[in-house]
């Protein structure tokens, strides 16, 4: 046995209030694809940013290449051989991509050279990139691709990947997968972090486990099924979201040949999407991020106007009125990014719960808002939907991503709509959470309830979806029964790998 | 090639003079802005900066002592802008505003002994006779020098913003300060040296105004040259030659429309003395409507505070 590359003694790091890492311990092999398994909030995060040297941990010890390691900055851990993949990326959308790649380099060559060398490797590793283009014009996956490559122009021993396929397609986690497959035979360890337990299977031959800041155990994720490491990460069995049986009604919303133009500067506009919502259904769309979700959600809730005759909410025209209007008749919606979008970060949530709420639930009277009320309406939220919060005067940044969601779901849930809109209910919640918000979109659409889920989460729209079709570059492909789907098929509907394709060499 | 008592070859000459201090204030509030910081003090930094100019001027007899004076202690003063919204957080907004009140107020105080004096002009360079040229002579080679130097800050910060490594690492935290953080780049660090830049710069258009445009001391004789930079650096879309353009253009018609008011033109006086502010903003405006590659977008980390977290 060698000597393993990285090992990780006793590291411990604590936040005020909370201990992020305790007495974490763990080593990874020369050329082996580690996997680092847990939930959002389980200590992952700052694990990995002690070795990139992002974060000082209070005690314990790293070895790397049977040295002592102790990283003050980022530039030292790259300088050691360390490379890191962000989650949420480290990229600058008004700089462009070999300007972003040289911003990752300690010894950048000149422009020209770089442009020359970014080219050369992303043919290799079948990720092609144009220097020149701006990262704001580029789509997430290609995004992810400048990350790659910046790790790899710097020939890493250790390739950290923080939760690195929630914004690909599944052809594109394929070939992710090869590129990762073929710099493990070239002898780089991949340090892999994630929650989705099959692409660990797939790619790990260890794994890690965290849960609140503790390792709770090591498994061969070859042999341990997902069952198993579920319940490990988790730390108790997983309820799956179950739909009652219904039978579906009359159509409560259709779109027809709906096309608008996008109104961010790196947006993408829909074109000619057509579709129609029955009640009762739950309808997924799929797709990578940027493929128009944010667009076809404003479209929808009225952020963004449409063609009059365009939007048909149980026939009558709605695509001039605006997102009140459309509340008021039955149609609402829960977008994307939580802070800021759904909710306001710096109001409570009881002035949270009133701001989308008070039509429907009668919060206002005479122009004056009914704080008692109000309050009521947002104690009920937090009742219902399990929001972990010390009280509804709490203001909405405090919470935890999970609990927030958790919240601006259940906020408009609780409005019993008949129509209701929703972009990735899910989107960086942990596993019992989203199992809480998919059962109570399931339910509502039991109620009789329209229901369309934008999501970019697959293995969510196979599990509530009565029927799927994805948006790729604006378009809407056919929808299509969800029975007896294939990961594959839907990937296909997805517009299959972008201009990917497998590593050369 | 006189119309009416208009000389234009002197106009361009003494418009460059005149745009000198807001050119200077302007740059250096662009790279300040470039890396993320709003520094609203600019007003209070080129004051302080022609007082103590002024200052160390009367009490050496150095003009070229008393540029750098100026430049120091507008230095001073960003920097305590800096500690307090880098390092408490405080609101960038308030503060800016917070600054300029100060500046106004201590400049007075140190001022108040000194209004009445006169300092030593100092020459502008001649290049061995090269000025007595026609009509390149008095506008290209008979300047002062601070001119020559404006013109080469907006060449130089161009060039460092486009080519530089360090150009690039500023550019990166305005635009993202997280990104900059989690890729090892001192937020911090880049911000405060940019602060200082920038204070020193409005120093030197300061001390370019009390030393060599009126040249004597009063209160409050910015009287809104550092707005007007702001506004430029708005205006310019946070480009170097925009703000130059920005800058000279403001000045030549502020030069313009006293010539005309001397002149006697059937204008009235208000108008002509609104002109300026009116024609630079709508000329900044229609150029960087365009919606170009990034044209008109702000650093998206503008005048927001940074915390590293975890």
């Amino acid at each position: 046995m060698t000597t393993p590359l990285l090992r990780i003694d006793g590291l411990t790091k604590a936040y005020p209030g909370v201990v992020a890492n305790d007495d974490v311990s763990f080593s990874i092999g020369r050329g082996a694809v580690h996997a680092l398994l847990g939930e959002n909030g389980a200590g992952k995060s700052t694990l990995v940013k002690m070795v990139y040297g992002l974060v000082r941990p209070d005690s314990g010890a790293m070895t790397f290449e049977g040295k002592p390691f102790a990283p003050n900055n980022p530039q030292e851990a790259r300088a050691s051989g360390i490379a890191m993949v962000f989650q949420h990326f480290s990229l600058f959308e008004a700089l462009d991509v070999a300007e972003n790649v040289a911003l990752g380099m300690e010894n950048p060559p000149p422009m020209r050279a770089l442009a020359a060398r970014i080219r050369e490797v992303s043919e290799t590793y079948g990720l092609p990139l144009t220097p020149e283009r701006l990262v704001g014009d580029l789509s997430a996956g290609e995004r992810q691709r400048v990350e790659i490559i910046r790790c790899l122009l710097q020939d890493p021993q250790l390739l950290i990947m923080d939760e690195p396929t929630s914004v690909l397609t599944p052809q594109e986690v394929e070939i992710l997968f090869e590129t990762l497959r073929k710099l493990q035979s070239e002898g780089t360890s991949i340090l892999y972090i994630s929650h989705k337990l099959e692409e660990i299977r797939a790619l790990c031959d260890s794994a890690t486990i965290l849960r609140l800041g503790k390792v709770v155990g090591s498994a061969d994720p070859k042999t341990t099924s997902a069952g198993e490491l579920a319940a490990m990460m988790v730390g108790q069995e997983l309820k799956v979201p179950t739909a009652r049986d219904h039978t579906l009604g009359d159509v409560a919303l259709e779109i027809k040949d709906l096309s608008v133009a996008s109104p961010g500067a790196f947006g993408t506009s829909l074109r000619n999407v057509s579709l129609s919502l029955r009640k009762g259904e739950v309808l997924g769309i799929g797709g990578v991020a940027g493929n128009g979700q944010d667009e076809l959600l404003g479209a929808l809730s009225g952020e963004i106007r449409a063609p009059a005759a365009s939007i048909l909410l149980e026939g009558d025209r709605i695509g001039q009125l605006g997102p009140v209007a459309r509340r008021g008749l039955g149609l609402l919606a829960a977008p994307e990014e939580r802070l800021g979008h759904a909710a306001a970060p710096g109001m409570s949530l009881i002035e949270n719960g009133a701001l989308s709420g008070w039509l429907r639930r009668d919060l206002v009277s005479r122009k004056l808002v009914d704080w008692k009320k109000a309050r009521t309406f947002a104690e009920e939220i937090i009742e219902t939907f399990d929001v972990r919060t010390p009280g509804p005067g709490v203001a909405a940044r405090a919470l935890s991503g999970g609990n927030l969601q958790k919240f601006v779901v259940g906020r408009e849930i609780l409005q019993k709509p008949d129509v209701f809109i929703v972009n990735q209910p899910t989107w960086g919640v942990d596993a019992s959470a989203a199992a809480a918000i998919r059962q109570a979109l399931l339910d509502l659409a039991a109620k009789g309830a329209a229901v369309l889920v934008i999501s970019q989460d697959l293995d969510e729209l196979m599990e509530i979806s009565t029927s799927f079709a994805a948006l790729n570059e604006g378009r809407l492909s056919p929808v299509r029964s969800a029975e007896g789907l294939t990961v594959e098929e839907i990937g296909l509907m997805m517009g299959g790998a972008h201009g990917m394709e497998v590593a050369h060499v | 090639m006189d119309f009416g008592s208009i000389n234009p070859v002197l106009l361009i000459a003494s418009l460059m003079v005149a745009s000198t201090p807001i050119l200077l204030a302007a740059i250096g509030e662009l790279v300040v802005e470039r890396s993320g910081v709003l520094n609203l003090g600019v007003e209070g930094m080129m004051i302080v900066g022609a007082v103590s100019g002024f200052i160390v001027t009367v009490e050496t007899q150095s003009p070229a002592l008393g540029f750098v004076a100026g430049a120091l202690g507008a230095t001073l003063l960003s920097l305590v802008f800096g500690v307090l919204t880098l390092v408490f957080l405080s609101n960038q907004v308030a503060t800016g505003l917070g600054l300029t009140l100060f500046g106004l107020g201590i400049s007075a105080l140190m001022g108040q002994e000194y209004a009445q004096l006169r300092t030593p002009t100092s020459p502008r360079w001649e290049f061995f006779g090269l000025n007595e040229l026609p009509v390149i002579g008095p506008i290209l080679f008979n300047q002062h020098p601070v001119v020559y130097l404006s013109l080469l800050l907006v060449v130089g910060v161009w060039w460092f913003l486009k080519t530089t490594r360090s150009g690039m690492i500023l550019r990166a935290v305005g635009e993202n300060h997280d990104a900059a953080h989690s890729l090892g780049y001192s937020v911090l660090g880049t911000r405060f040296a940019a602060i200082a830049f920038g204070g020193a710069c409005a120093g030197l258009g300061g001390a370019f105004l009390s030393l060599v445009i009126v040249p004597q001391w009063t209160d409050g004789m910015t009287a809104g040259r550092g707005w007007i930079a702001l506004a430029i650096v708005v205006f310019a879309s946070w480009r170097a030659w925009r703000v130059l353009l920005g800058a000279y253009l403001f000045g030549g018609i502020s030069v313009l429309q006293l010539n005309l008011q001397a002149a006697g033109f059937a204008i009235p006086v208000e108008l002509l003395s609104m002109s300026p502010y009116l024609i630079t903003i709508l000329v900044l405006v229609i150029i960087s409507s365009g919606r170009g590659r990034t044209g008109g977008q702000a650093p998206a980390s503008l005048g927001r505070s940074f915390h590293a977290s975890g």
